[in-house]
């Protein structure tokens, strides 16, 4: 009696795991095979499941038909410097509130703590204002300058981590005549690299995915980034599907050959963010 | 004391602690509260953005409870979409923890596996899933006929369009999964062979450990995606543009479209802080009823 009970549930809990597995991964599937077939053959019934003809053209003519190439090298452009501010200004932030003591730093990590339960859309609209008054919409600036005044949920991370590593190390480099910005980089900053990795990580999968940034800051379809820049394929009129899902396809390339050569990085950031709210 | 020992003056320590995070402190001031005073002013008048700005007073408020329809309709989507999704995917998330955390084989692959549609854009999983649900061609409806059941309109149908979008959201719960999974393993072993020991079942460990243990993450994800979910955009952007009859017409959605659209900025700008004020109330009501549900370890 209770054997089968025991093999019961196993047998149902494998039930269960495979099947969201097969639901998490049909879609993602179902997109690739779409993105090499001809728009015809798309709209065939009954379905063709495993195209006969297989259709690389589709990925050639994504960088026909719209500038595509120059939609990644913008996304690139953006995304490199995204991180490296991201890197540097988290980490001097970091710093500063957790290993130098001063009146005014718990009220500053808890304002910055606060904004992470601002709803982002909301501001974006007096943002949009704010940056046209400087001048600078079409531009990359709006896009880039924001990330070199440190992120609420990575300035939280990296706090929680800076705070495992014993202050004597910092004590030690005093006594031998070091300064902050001394001790940032040569002390902290190579202890800190699993937690900078997780930083670089997840900017850039922001950065990457962002779309409500572009879509209102830039104009031009010359300047747009991948995430806007896929839109371009949909039309009222004609719609190349297959294409379409080609040029999805390879917005998401990068983002799955980062994962998996970084997973680690990918779980002990969600953990670490998530758990410690 | 640290800093006289390290032979600093606490003058300079101070100095050097707000150049420190002198980032943080203009970022607060550019990012957050210069554009929310703007958003304040600007929801007060009748801007164009072209022309002069006009003091109206509240009318702008006003103006979007009595007179502007489609907020109300707006409003009622998106509420209906965030009741939908949030107890979906936090059940599901819990679901699929706790069967990861077993003895099962194969639990990194899973993981990884109910972690990848998480990494996917919004833009591209709202092209995949308009493809997928497409009436006539698309997968679903395809699989759905084959097996004898009837063909759903799904994003079509003024029915159907906003449970389509919880399946999509539901669709990325890997994330959370992963979340509640850490959470869970973090659980003492000894507590549960308490429960064992005392002839509990899975149920008593689920319902006197595993739940009060676990409760302030899931207090922390339900307020990150309730806030998530009230600002969905992309999605009905991309996929419907508010249709069909603006039965998908989100909050944010109508937001962007008077501002960007028509030009109403100061009525986007006055719609955008009632979002943000019922943002906070809902945040609010919850954090105030989770004290009856939520067990934080430092204060047994």
């Amino acid at each position: 009696m209770m054997k089968t009970r025991r093999t019961g549930a196993v047998v149902l809990t494998y039930l269960c795991l495979v099947s969201g597995a097969i639901c998490c991964l049909i879609p993602l599937l179902w997109l690739v095979r779409s993105s090499l077939m001809s728009t015809e053959d798309m709209f065939k019934l009954p379905l063709i499941f495993f195209p006969k003809k297989i259709r690389f053209q589709n990925y050639a003519e994504v960088f026909t038909m719209v500038p595509f190439a120059k939609f990644y090298a913008n996304t690139i452009f953006v995304v490199t410097f995204n991180i490296f501010g991201a890197l540097i200004s988290n980490l001097m932030i970091a710093y500063g509130l957790t290993r130098i003591e001063f009146k005014g730093r718990k009220l500053m990590f808890s304002l910055s703590i606060g904004t992470l339960m601002l709803p982002a859309y909301v501001q974006l609209i007096p943002l949009f204002i704010e940056w046209n008054w400087f001048g600078k919409i079409n531009t990359f600036f709006p896009l880039i300058v924001p990330a070199f005044f440190g992120n609420a949920f990575f300035i939280f991370m990296l706090c929680q981590f800076l705070r495992t590593i014993p202050r004597d190390f910092d004590e030690a480099a005093f006594m031998d005549g070091a300064n902050y910005p001394l001790i940032i980089a040569k002390i902290i900053l190579p202890l800190a690299k699993p937690a900078m990795a997780v930083v670089a990580i997840f900017q850039f999968m922001f950065t990457w995915n962002d779309f409500m940034g572009p879509l209102l800051f830039l104009n031009d379809r010359e300047k747009f980034t991948l995430a806007i820049g896929i839109r371009t394929f949909i039309s009222t009129y004609y719609t190349p599907w297959g294409v379409l899902m080609a040029a999805a396809t390879l917005t998401i390339l990068p983002l799955i050959v980062l994962f998996f050569s970084a997973q680690k990085f990918f779980i002990s950031g969600l953990t670490l963010g998530g758990i410690k709210g | 004391m640290a800093g006289a020992k390290m032979g600093f003056n606490t003058k300079r320590q101070t100095l050097w602690g707000w150049i420190l995070i002198s980032p943080l402190c203009l970022g607060l001031t550019l990012w957050v509260a210069f554009p929310m005073g703007l958003s304040l002013w600007t929801s007060l008048t009748e801007w164009d953005m072209l022309s002069k700005a006009e003091f109206v007073g509240l009318k702008n408020y006003i103006t979007i409870f009595t007179e502007d329809e489609l907020f109300l309709k707006s409003v009622r989507n998106t509420l209906y979409f965030t009741v939908l999704s949030v107890p979906l995917q936090m059940i599901i998330a819990l679901g699929g923890a706790l069967l990861l955390n077993t003895q099962v084989r194969g639990k990194r692959a899973f993981r990884t596996i109910f972690y990848l549609p998480s990494l996917i854009p919004i833009v591209v999983s709202s092209v995949m899933w308009l493809w997928l649900f497409n009436s006539q061609y698309g997968l679903i409806n395809y699989l759905l006929h084959s097996v004898g059941l009837n063909r759903v309109q799904w994003i079509d149908s003024r029915h159907m369009v906003i449970p389509s979008l919880t399946i999509m959201n539901i669709w990325n719960v890997g994330n959370i999964i992963i979340i509640f999974l850490a959470g869970l393993q973090g659980i003492p072993k000894d507590l549960l062979e308490a429960v064992e020991i005392d002839g509990g079942r899975y149920w008593h460990k689920f319902r006197f450990v595993i739940i009060p243990l676990l409760s302030p993450i899931i207090l922390y994800n339900m307020i990150v995606n309730m806030i998530k979910c009230l600002q969905l955009f992309v999605e009905p952007y991309i996929m419907t543009g508010g249709g069909p009859v603006n039965s998908s017409l989100s909050f944010v959605l109508h937001i962007y479209n008077n501002a960007f659209k028509y030009g109403k900025m100061g009525v986007a700008n006055a719609m955008a802080w009632v979002l943000f004020i019922l943002t906070l109330l809902i945040s609010l009501v919850i954090f105030k009823t989770s004290c009856h549900w939520t067990y934080y370890e430092g204060d047994r």
